[in-house]
């Protein structure tokens, strides 16, 4: 009678350690600053490898994600008559929200889960055992670097995807369905404010890129070290960015924007 | 029994324990300067993890393991990890860096641990590559490589710090019979070449007696028979027997522990 009770204990008790496994795994990663500093090239490579390579799928994506909010916008818009200010709806919701949730959710998907399961896999063939008895710590020399190319990498990208958005709706409102280019910019520029937008847009990103790169690395490093257990992780790390991308959007949200 | 300053790991009443299975039960092991000692065992006794508890990895319950003099869970971070530069271990896997090739592998605790020029790094690269004979195969990738090679990169990669002694972990699991002699001639003679202090753990009898200056055999979280090759042919333990003449059942049973069969059967 007492089983279904003592599981949902255990199963909480399991929650908090790993909780309090991820806090210590981000403050020994943390203690691995200076040896990026000393190696810098250490980090560079991260971020080529996370970064770089997801640059095509966070343009094509912002691409097309800007060319619906032309289409969407405009249809809403041209009912008041008001598509002079297509511009303002389609930078409005690209720098406050999509481009940085949009991004985040992409980024986990294409480097949060290669991370995941790289480190897994360093895990389960022992070449993590292997650094620590070359005397290499593996945290400050695989763990820390990928760590900051993840969240150096994520405003970048989310700035970029906002850009190119951007482009894909004027691409649609102006060149083809005949918005008034003057207002599409003009409108957007008065609109959109530096410190409201923007900044916050950066603070968004980073915040994301945090807890995504995090979840990657610490699921990898804390997995299973088997084929299953790289896999089950693996999964979790994309599923648990996108929750704590979702929820954490809409705390930084209320916080940024709300009255 | 050997001076005690010829002892190189000293292991004292070790115990450790595995969530509740107990693997080692007050073990006590003299492991000497300069020789090849095996650890031998059925698989599933722990030989991997006493390998791990002298590296440092794993923390025992109670007892010590002192390497060199240094008692090898006491020591700071930095002291342990300056100790480990001097141990080198070779996985069962090799436990290669996937991501870099031969070379670079090889290279890889010479960079982390040393500013040597380019040339210098190169020189001693090739020199432990030829010492295992892959000198032609520096190019490679590791997933190029066949087990018996990755093995032998590893090891490569292992003496690349010019280490004071090597643990081996089932170094001829899965080899065909090439490899194993090139891994058993490799081991006895790098250790004499190099003046190095070796442990294999393994369970391939034969192969590892007829390296090995000193053999203990374990079973059960303890040791259950030593001495050098010979004395173990001779033993008449049974423990030592069942292990050393490969018989199925014995004191380690045929079956894992399990009810009466007949109740079990009409049940």
């Amino acid at each position: 009678m007492t089983a279904p009770l003592q599981r949902l204990g255990a199963a909480s008790l399991n929650v908090f350690a790993k909780l309090g496994r991820a806090n210590l795994f981000l403050a020994l990663a943390l203690t691995g600053i200076p040896e990026i500093l000393r190696r810098p090239g250490l980090l560079i490579r991260q971020m080529y490898v996370v970064g770089v390579l997801s640059v095509l799928l966070i343009a094509l994506s912002g691409l097309f994600v800007g060319m619906v909010l032309g289409l969407q916008g405009y249809n809403v818009l041209s009912d008041f008559g008001a598509e002079e200010s297509l511009g303002v709806m389609v930078a409005a919701s690209l720098v406050r929200e999509l481009g940085p949730v949009v991004t985040a959710l992409l980024f986990s998907g294409r480097a949060g889960s290669a991370l995941t399961a790289e480190i897994g896999l360093m895990k389960a063939t022992e070449q993590l055992s292997g650094m620590e008895m070359m005397a290499v710590d593996p945290m400050k020399r695989v763990i820390t670097p990928r760590l900051f190319a993840g969240i150096l990498s994520m405003p970048l990208l989310a700035g970029l995807f906002t850009y190119i958005g951007i482009y894909g709706g004027y691409f649609v409102g102006v060149s083809l369905l005949g918005v008034d280019e003057g207002s599409f910019w003009s409108q957007m520029q008065a609109a959109i404010d530096f410190r409201e937008d923007l900044v916050n847009s950066v603070i968004k990103s980073l915040a994301f890129g945090v807890i995504v790169t995090w979840i990657a690395v610490f699921e990898g490093y804390d997995a299973v070290p088997t084929s299953e257990g790289v896999s089950r992780a693996t999964t979790r790390s994309v599923v648990y960015s996108a929750f704590a991308v979702l929820g954490s959007d809409f705390v930084l949200t209320a916080l940024m924007f709300g009255e | 029994m050997a001076r005690s300053d010829d002892i190189l790991v000293k292991i004292r009443g070790l115990v450790f324990s595995h969530g509740r299975r107990r693997i080692f039960d007050g073990i006590d092991m003299d492991i000497r300067r300069g020789a090849v000692t095996a650890i031998m065992g059925p698989s599933g006794t722990g030989k991997t993890t006493l390998l791990k508890l002298i590296g440092g990895q794993l923390k025992p319950r109670s007892g010590t393991v002192e390497v060199d003099g240094h008692d090898v869970h006491r020591l700071s971070r930095s002291d342990l990890y300056r100790l480990r530069k001097r141990m080198g271990m070779l996985f069962q896997s090799g436990a290669l860096l996937t991501d870099l090739n031969v070379f670079e592998n090889v290279a890889f605790p010479l960079r982390e641990h040393t500013d040597l020029p380019e040339s210098m790094i190169r020189s001693l690269v090739l020199m432990k590559l030829e010492a295992v004979g892959l000198r032609g195969a520096r190019e490679l990738m590791p997933a190029q490589l066949s087990g018996g090679m990755a093995r032998r990169v590893a090891l490569a990669r292992a003496i690349a710090l010019d280490p004071m002694m090597i643990m081996y972990d089932e170094p001829f699991t899965g080899q065909d019979p090439i490899s194993m002699g090139v891994l058993v001639k490799l081991i006895r003679t790098l250790n004499d070449a190099l003046g190095l202090t070796s442990i294999v753990v393994s369970h391939d009898v034969a192969e590892t007696a007829s390296i090995s200056d000193y053999i203990y055999v374990l079973s059960g979280g303890r040791i259950v028979g030593q001495g050098t090759p010979d004395e173990l042919r001779r033993s008449d333990s049974p423990w030592v027997r069942q292990f050393m003449d490969g018989l199925p059942d014995g004191p380690v049973p045929f079956h894992y522990p399990a009810p009466d069969y007949r109740e079990d059967l009409l049940r």
